[in-house]
């Protein structure tokens, strides 16, 4: 995911870091004003930014200062997604990665769930960030799109500390490392990733779907499930009209809706988070899907598949980062760049069956596999090998990101896609 | 004296002080407030500030008003059928239902002891198209293989009717309760058939309780977006639906209390002209009778 935008064309916030007065200011000081250092950090990949080398090195400074002040008070509190962890499998509220962390650092960690919908989470904590109060946690999972760009240029996180990363970069994927959306990793390191496509029942639907044209197929009129968001519907249904939607236009969006629109009388019904159980119960055969879930309801007994389509598929990436004002950062960032170790990212990657982040825990998980006998070493083995957890180089080539939106767009492309779910 | 005069005269105000200052501080500020917001404009990033932008309301109304007109309708449709249940149902608790009266109403409120999300998931679970009923349907050929009640406006009605029903039959039961048997006697009386004095005697004086009735299961039926979630599918969206993802997901304050205003206004207006049309100016004292 290169970012190739001019110099002259960097995101509005962006600029704001690098030209305001506040690095210079009193405040900047403060914790409160240090993730806005982190934003000049931001652009110091990108050349060409003139004018912002006595901010930048300001900055650096301040986080380091900001760092140094910081102990270990053993414990931090971690909000997650549901089901985005590893389980026990005879205690489902046990996890064990975690005790594995609290024995070897001696760091307790408290584990939440309160992560349904990034919109929503982030609608529920922005008074207290604005605020400038502790949200509760000390370790956030935020997707990447709208609502991290603002957390970002809201100055709503801590800027993480670079030498704390030694785990991260030296392991982490090329998707991970560097990201568009974070460029030089200032103030996210990735959890997991994965890819929206399609899964399906293949027994319902009799034959091998391959593309997003297949989502508008009337043998499957009322079998087809939708998302209900802003973010991966539009995305995929510009990737089925052939665009990529990283770059697409306005007037592709109009095409892209068009399409939705077209294919609305087929569709069951727009799903939020629940579109899983429909499928296993084959109440719907075909639906937009993530591709971990696909994996779970399998691995709990559905008979489900799940196809990356032939016309390119939304990529995206859950990101850990600490809240600014969090009471407990140097144990938070000493989890983050734990969990980079191979032999950890494998567990998780085997609990979780996203994208890890870590791509050399596959050695991990063959070593895993080989301690197993029969009908489990051989699925472990198999899962070490999947392309939808391990993607290949050629497999990154379909994959996009989402479209960056400035203000003014977001009023257009939501007016487009909105109704089309609220239907 | 005079003293003492003034507080007699301040008591009556002073003791209702401690209702009005709850109506204020949690109904009408927060109601001030919402209208505030629906004619802002920003976002949450730079924030919402008050430019008096009306057009939020015609966009709003331009861009849901299927959802609007929907809601209404399934509102409609809902608080009918749940009274034609209803009335039974509360008349034979109440003339036939002897010593039994409590513990029949207890089992009218015994769901409640349930979450009613629970319920309704339940009966997404029942009523799935490989589920238990259907799938025995099908197996029958009483219905075709494409057969389905999740996601159509059936499975949506249906819910709502069934979440809804007790506030149905409870105010009409507390208006036939209160019907003296007597009267009924004295029709007899008068030569009055069971028909007539039905119709002449027990149904006007249960009137007041059928408007009550009508008022507990419209209002929030129409507003509920619970149903079309679990229950409903493509074409079944309410406008409670859409108001709670502007809020909660969109983030978009001002079209959301936009919406909420004018679901609010469309039901006040229909509410009132509903009163009138049964011959009172005054809805409190009809639903309170």
């Amino acid at each position: 995911m290169s970012d190739d935008r001019p110099a002259d064309q960097l995101p509005p916030d962006l600029l704001r870091g690098l030209t305001t007065p506040r690095l210079t200011r009193r405040r900047a000081l403060q914790v409160g004003g240090l993730s806005a250092l982190g934003l000049a950090l931001t652009a110091c990949s990108i050349p060409g930014a003139a004018g912002s080398k006595l901010g930048l090195s300001a900055a650096r400074k301040e986080i380091e200062k900001f760092w140094l002040n910081q102990h270990k008070t053993g414990q931090f509190r971690f909000g997650n997604w549901p089901l985005y962890i590893d389980v026990n499998p005879k205690n489902q509220n046990d996890h064990p990665t975690l005790d594995q962390f609290t024995k070897q650092t001696g760091i307790k960690v408290t584990y939440a769930e309160p992560i349904q919908d990034v919109g929503s989470f982030f609608g529920k904590v922005q008074p207290q960030l604005a605020a400038g109060q502790d949200i509760g946690y000390d370790l956030v999972v935020i997707t990447n799109g709208l609502y991290l760009d603002k957390m970002i240029g809201l100055d709503y996180l801590t800027p993480l500390d670079q030498t704390r990363m030694p785990n991260f970069y030296a392991n982490a994927s090329d998707l991970v490392k560097d990201p568009s959306f974070d460029r030089g990793n200032v103030y996210t390191m990735a959890w997991q990733s994965g890819i929206t496509g399609i899964g399906y029942d293949p027994k319902l639907v009799g034959r091998e779907i391959t593309s997003w044209q297949d989502l508008m197929d009337p043998a499957f009129r009322g079998k087809i499930g939708m998302f209900a968001d802003t973010e991966d519907l539009p995305s995929s249904a510009l990737c089925a009209i052939g665009v990529n939607p990283e770059t697409s236009t306005p007037g592709d969006w109009r095409k892209a809706a068009a399409w939705l629109r077209k294919q609305r009388p087929l569709v069951r019904k727009y799903y939020e988070q629940d579109y899983v159980a429909p499928l296993s119960k084959g109440d719907i055969w075909a639906s937009m899907a993530w591709s971990g879930d696909i994996f779970q309801a399998n691995a709990s007994g559905a008979n489900l598949k799940f196809v990356v389509p032939k016309e390119g598929a939304p990529i995206w990436t859950d990101n850990m980062c600490i809240p600014g004002h969090a009471q407990h950062p140097l144990d938070a960032m000493t989890y983050m760049d734990w969990v980079y170790q191979p032999s950890v990212a494998a567990a998780l990657a085997e609990g979780i069956n996203y994208i890890t982040p870590v791509p050399t825990s596959a050695a991990n998980i063959i070593k895993d596999a080989n301690a197993l006998t029969g009908q489990d070493k051989a699925s472990l083995k198999e899962f070490a090998s999947d392309p939808l957890i391990f993607p290949s180089v050629a497999d990154y080539t379909k994959l996009h990101r989402y479209r960056v939106l400035d203000a003014q767009e977001q009023k257009v492309w939501n007016s487009l896609f909105e109704p089309i779910y609220q239907s | 004296m005079s003293r003492s005069r003034l507080r007699a005269r301040l008591v009556p105000y002073l003791l209702v002080l401690p209702g009005w200052l709850w109506l204020v501080i949690f109904f009408v500020v927060p109601t001030l407030v919402m209208l505030s917001v629906s004619t802002m404009t920003g976002d949450l990033g730079t924030g919402f500030k008050q430019t008096f932008h009306w057009s939020t309301y015609s966009d709003g109304w331009r861009l849901y008003h299927v959802q609007f007109v929907r809601s209404i309708v399934y509102g409609l449709i809902a608080t009918a059928i749940c009274l034609v249940i209803a009335y039974p149902v509360a008349y034979w608790i109440a003339f036939r239902g002897g010593r039994h009266k409590s513990s029949l109403l207890f089992l009218l409120l015994l769901p409640f002891f349930v979450s009613f999300v629970i319920r309704t998931q339940s009966w997404n679970f029942i009523l799935s198209d490989n589920g238990m009923v259907i799938s025995r349907l099908k197996d029958w050929h009483w219905v075709g293989q494409d057969f389905h009640i999740l996601a159509t406006p059936v499975a949506v009605i249906g819910g709502l009717i069934y979440n809804f029903l007790p506030f149905t039959v409870l105010p009409i039961y507390v208006a036939l309760e209160r019907v003296d048997p007597a009267l009924l006697e004295a029709s007899a009386d008068l030569y009055a058939s069971k028909t007539a004095a039905f119709r002449k005697v027990v149904l006007p004086l249960s009137m007041p309780g059928v408007f009550a009735a009508v008022l507990l299961t419209f209002v929030p039926v129409t507003a509920d977006y619970v149903n079309a979630a679990i229950l409903g599918g493509t074409k079944t969206t309410m406008i409670g639906n859409v108001i709670q993802t502007e809020y909660f997901t969109n983030l978009n304050y001002p079209l959301a209390a936009a919406l909420s205003f004018i679901l609010m206004g469309g039901l006040l207006i229909g509410v009132f002209a509903y009163a009138k049309s049964l011959g009172t100016d005054d809805v409190l004292d009809m639903a309170g009778a």
